[in-house]
């Protein structure tokens, strides 16, 4: 479907943007192009919305392999006439192993089988972490799958199911992680694996595991069940490594302390002193000192529920609803929890709800009630302001008769 | 059920590629230095070193790219690499010695070493018109066009007071978990949903009219068929009705094109996390090079770098001088746009005499 009658480019604009000192993904397509047709033609669709600033990619129809109600994302294009060789383009997401660590073995085997049986192209990786194959045909599907598995990958979510978990880098390469981001997001996606292939929840679902409350996952931000690490015994402190932070410029009083949001650091010169009553975890000395100071030893982590994108009632942030839990194998305690709120929410949730948004519509109060969590003060910044409370019983009259006379009956033996 | 066919067997697990010096020290590393731009050492309590060179990439990757990394895992680190959440890679290296020849020959390949530390790290971003129906706006296009203007501060060629995170979504089902980022790049429509023909056959009506979170979409019968109209004045454009039914198609090449948004984060450091601020709500889609939004983020960028104290996040920084300086450092127009009027919207009200004059 060349363009180019033999004089010029077919994608102009497109080529606009392998100048430049950033990789260019059009290179990437590029480089494809030579032995797939797919890819060919993709450019040349791309620079069609180029030019007429609009997508040519149509909802997807349900494709799938078979026993998966996830995990392939159907696409076709507006155009199938003119590019035949993506009218199909379907999307393969594959679970990525936790950290997102590979071999160059297991690199090259995930390309052989691309190569085979799709474009070529690839997303590494999607935003939720998956390996993202982009791009093969209705007949692809199954044999993709099939060489897939036969080498121990598998495909993660989509849908109204549990999407794919994702961790930081955490105890691998990380001396903040507060618990084993990697080891915990394994074993979940394992332990889910039939919540995860097969869609039975009102919407998606999320976790992201992050080691500290650096978040380096987004969790709080991008995941309904928000795991981040923290502890609660004392920031261990190195007094000699302090002070060659000093000594090497580093103003501690300003830029250490005065960035402290709870004020309970004081610097005098000499030694470093921390209220760690007082201290919230929030990573911003340890960040700035890392050879002085570190997390303390009795570690787990805070668990917040709740984040989504904008989608359908608007965006949130996780909020606080277990301020501290273990979190060591079998990992019962965090499993346990999660099956209570989908309970609840398949229950009651309604056609593409999501948990933040179910916990607002029946009230937090109601939700905490409903999974059996009692309410602290750790989940709120502040007591309500409104006095509109939705009390749900009342006592009438012949309650307080009642009442009394129960209370008189107890007094006599 | 097929005994041959292998189902429900999840990833791979990740220990089996593991590095062998990441095995022994799981768990155990003591510190981290950031030796030069992209690269940091982190030393473990046993003494070991291990070396990460973290270089850019554009995401979308043919496999003849991946083979290349895979060449130089091999070639300098016993043939590991892992990749990071916003798209980057990483090598991960236990001879020193090997450090400049892989940024050598990665700068070779095209690809940039930076991102670790105050920098500006890669974009995290979505499919686009290369792969997505519901795109307001390219995403490896614009993606490309920003990072061509801003590598100094991802290479580390230009300092910077902290951390900027940027991240691209090409509308607002925000694939790429924009909400919460320095910057934002969010494609944007304008123009509500134009009702098709045949709608009843292809979507369920109540499912449609459920969809719209501000109650615009009702039924109605077009020329004695069910369907439904839309009430243009409720509609805030924000496709979910089209997320759930084809027939009513949003993008408009003369309505849609791209917002900025500014100030959120997600880390904990010093100040809670929070979701990013309207900066500029409509910028034309202008292929290849998207000039307006480049020169846009490159002003918001210069402003926080020229003002920022150390450590501070964008967010943190607008803060403490004010939205109206913000607004008159940037030369950002500030538009009825920009005052929120969806639900509880006067809790972004100026509520106090609070002013800088
Ligand atoms: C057909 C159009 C769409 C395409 C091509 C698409 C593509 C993708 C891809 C490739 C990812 C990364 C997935 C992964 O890593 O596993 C993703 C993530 C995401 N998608 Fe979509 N998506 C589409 C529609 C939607 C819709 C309709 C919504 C919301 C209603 C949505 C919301 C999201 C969100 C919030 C994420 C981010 C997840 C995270 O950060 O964990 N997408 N999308
Ligand atoms: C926790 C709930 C509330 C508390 C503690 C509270 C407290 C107060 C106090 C201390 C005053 C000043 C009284 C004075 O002039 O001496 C006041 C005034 C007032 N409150 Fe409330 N209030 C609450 C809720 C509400 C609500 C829900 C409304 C209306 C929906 C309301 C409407 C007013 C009004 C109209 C005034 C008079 C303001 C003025 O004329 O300056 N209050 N409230
Ligand atoms: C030992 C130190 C650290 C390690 C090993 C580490 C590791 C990582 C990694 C691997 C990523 C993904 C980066 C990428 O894809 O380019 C990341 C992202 C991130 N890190 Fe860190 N990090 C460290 C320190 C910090 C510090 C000090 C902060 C905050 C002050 C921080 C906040 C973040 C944030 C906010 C993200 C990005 C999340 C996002 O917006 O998607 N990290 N980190
Ligand atoms: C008050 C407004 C907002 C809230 C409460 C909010 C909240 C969220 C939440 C909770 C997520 C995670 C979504 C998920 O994984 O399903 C998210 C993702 C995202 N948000 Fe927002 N958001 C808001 C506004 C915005 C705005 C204005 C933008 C763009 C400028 C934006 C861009 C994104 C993007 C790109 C993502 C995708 C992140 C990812 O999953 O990688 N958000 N947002
Ligand atoms: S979230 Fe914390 S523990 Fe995990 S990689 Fe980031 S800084 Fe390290
Ligand atoms: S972690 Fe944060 S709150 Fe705690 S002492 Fe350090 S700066 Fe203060
Ligand atoms: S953000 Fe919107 S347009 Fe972009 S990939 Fe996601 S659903 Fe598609
Ligand atoms: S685009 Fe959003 S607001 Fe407009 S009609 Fe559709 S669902 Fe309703």
């Amino acid at each position: 479907m060349s363009e180019t009658n033999g004089k010029g480019s077919a994608t102009p604009m497109l080529d606009e943007l392998e100048k430049g000192e950033w990789p260019s993904f059009v290179t990437q397509i590029k480089e494809m192009a030579a032995e797939k047709e797919q890819c060919q033609q993709l450019l040349e669709l791309l620079e069609r919305s180029y030019r007429e600033k609009i997508g040519h990619w149509k909802h997807g129809g349900i494709v799938g392999v078979h026993g998966y109600g996830g995990g392939v994302i159907g696409r076709y294009n507006d155009l199938p006439e003119e590019f035949p060789a993506i009218a199909h383009f379907h999307t393969l997401r594959v679970n990525m192993p936790s950290g997102w660590f590979y071999t160059s073995d297991v690199l090259r085997k995930i390309c052989d089988i691309w190569d085979e049986h799709g474009s070529g192209l690839t997303n590494m990786h999607g935003s939720t972490g998956d390996i993202i194959l982009l791009g093969t045909t209705t007949d692809e599907l199954e044999p993709t799958f099939k060489a897939l598995t036969e080498n121990d990958f598998d495909l993660g979510g989509s849908g109204s199911d549990v999407r794919t978990p994702s961790a930081c880098v955490g105890p691998a390469r990380c001396e903040w992680a507060c618990y084993d981001t990697l080891d915990l997001c394994n074993d979940l996606t394992q332990t889910f694996q039939d919540e995860l292939h097969r869609p039975a929840f009102p919407y998606k679902f999320k976790f992201k595991c992050s080691g500290c409350p650096n978040d380096c996952v987004a969790s709080i931000a991008r995941s309904d069940m928000s795991i981040i690490g923290t502890w609660r015994d004392d920031i261990r402190i190195d007094q000699d490594a302090v002070r060659e932070y000093a000594e090497n410029g580093v103003n501690i009083e300003r830029d250490i302390c005065g960035n402290c949001p709870t004020k309970c650091m004081e610097w005098d010169g000499h030694d470093l002193e921390i209220d760690n009553g007082n201290c919230v975890k929030c990573m911003h000395c340890i960040n700035a000192m890392p050879k002085a100071l570190r997390p303390g030893v009795d570690t787990g982590a805070t668990i917040l529920l709740g984040a989504k994108a904008p989608i359908v009632q608007g965006a949130q942030l996780s909020s606080v609803i277990v301020p501290f839990m273990k979190l060591e194998p079998p990992y019962d305690e965090i499993k346990d929890l999660a099956e209570r709120i989908w309970d609840f929410w398949s229950e009651n949730g309604k056609n593409r709800e999501r948990v933040g948004e179910i916990m607002q519509r029946v009230g937090m109060g109601n939700f905490l009630e409903a999974i059996g969590v009692d309410p602290i003060p750790e989940m709120i910044a502040y007591p309500r302001e409104n006095p509109y409370v939705f009390y749900e019983e009342y006592y009438e009259e012949e309650d307080e008769e009642a009442e009394q006379e129960e209370e008189e009956g107890a007094a006599v033996p | 059920m097929d005994t041959q066919r292998r189902t429900d067997i999840g990833p791979p697990d990740f220990r089996r590629f593991l590095p062998p010096i990441i095995k022994e020290n799981y768990g155990k590393w003591k510190y981290h230095e950031i030796l030069k731009p992209g690269v940091m050492v982190h030393v473990a309590e046993s003494g070991d070193k291990l070396f990460t060179v973290r270089a850019g990439s554009p995401r979308l990757l043919g496999t003849k790219r991946i083979r290349k990394y895979a060449e130089l895992a091999d070639k300098y680190c016993g043939g590991h690499l892992r990749f990071t959440s916003r798209h980057n890679v990483e090598f991960l290296l236990t001879d020193e010695k090997n450090i400049d020849p892989i940024i050598a020959d990665l700068a070779e390949l095209g690809h940039p070493v930076g991102g670790i530390g105050p920098a500006i790290s890669s974009i995290v971003h979505t499919q686009g018109w290369v792969h997505c129906h519901s795109a307001a706006t390219d995403a490896s296009g614009v993606v490309k066009a920003v990072m061509d203007d801003l590598h100094e501060y991802f290479d580390g060629t230009t300092k910077i007071p902290g951390k900027l995170r940027i991240a691209l979504a090409c509308c607002l089902n925000m694939c790429g978990a924009v909400h919460c980022s320095d910057i934002s790049i969010l494609g944007v429509h304008r123009r509500p949903p134009r009702v098709q023909q045949g709608l009843a056959k292809v979507c369920e009506i109540p499912n449609v009219i459920a969809a719209c979170p501000t109650a615009a979409i009702r039924p109605a019968s077009v020329e004695g068929t069910p369907s439904v109209e839309i009430d243009e004045s409720l509609c805030m454009f924000c496709a979910n009705c089209f997320s759930v039914c084809p027939a009513l198609p949003m993008a408009d090449a003369l309505n849609d094109g791209v917002s900025l948004w500014v100030g959120g984060k997600v880390s904990n450091a010093r100040h809670e996390p929070m979701f990013s601020k309207l900066a500029v709500p409509f910028i034309e889609n202008d292929p290849p090079r998207w000039t307006e939004v480049v020169q846009n983020v490159r002003k918001i960028v210069e402003v926080w770098v020229d003002g920022a104290r150390p450590h501070e996040r964008m967010g943190e920084f607008i803060e403490r001088i004010g939205w109206p300086k913000f607004f008159k450092l940037t030369g950002i127009e500030f538009q009825k746009e920009h005052i929120d009027d969806y639900r509880y919207a006067g809790l972004t009200f100026h509520r106090s005499a609070w002013v800088r004059h």
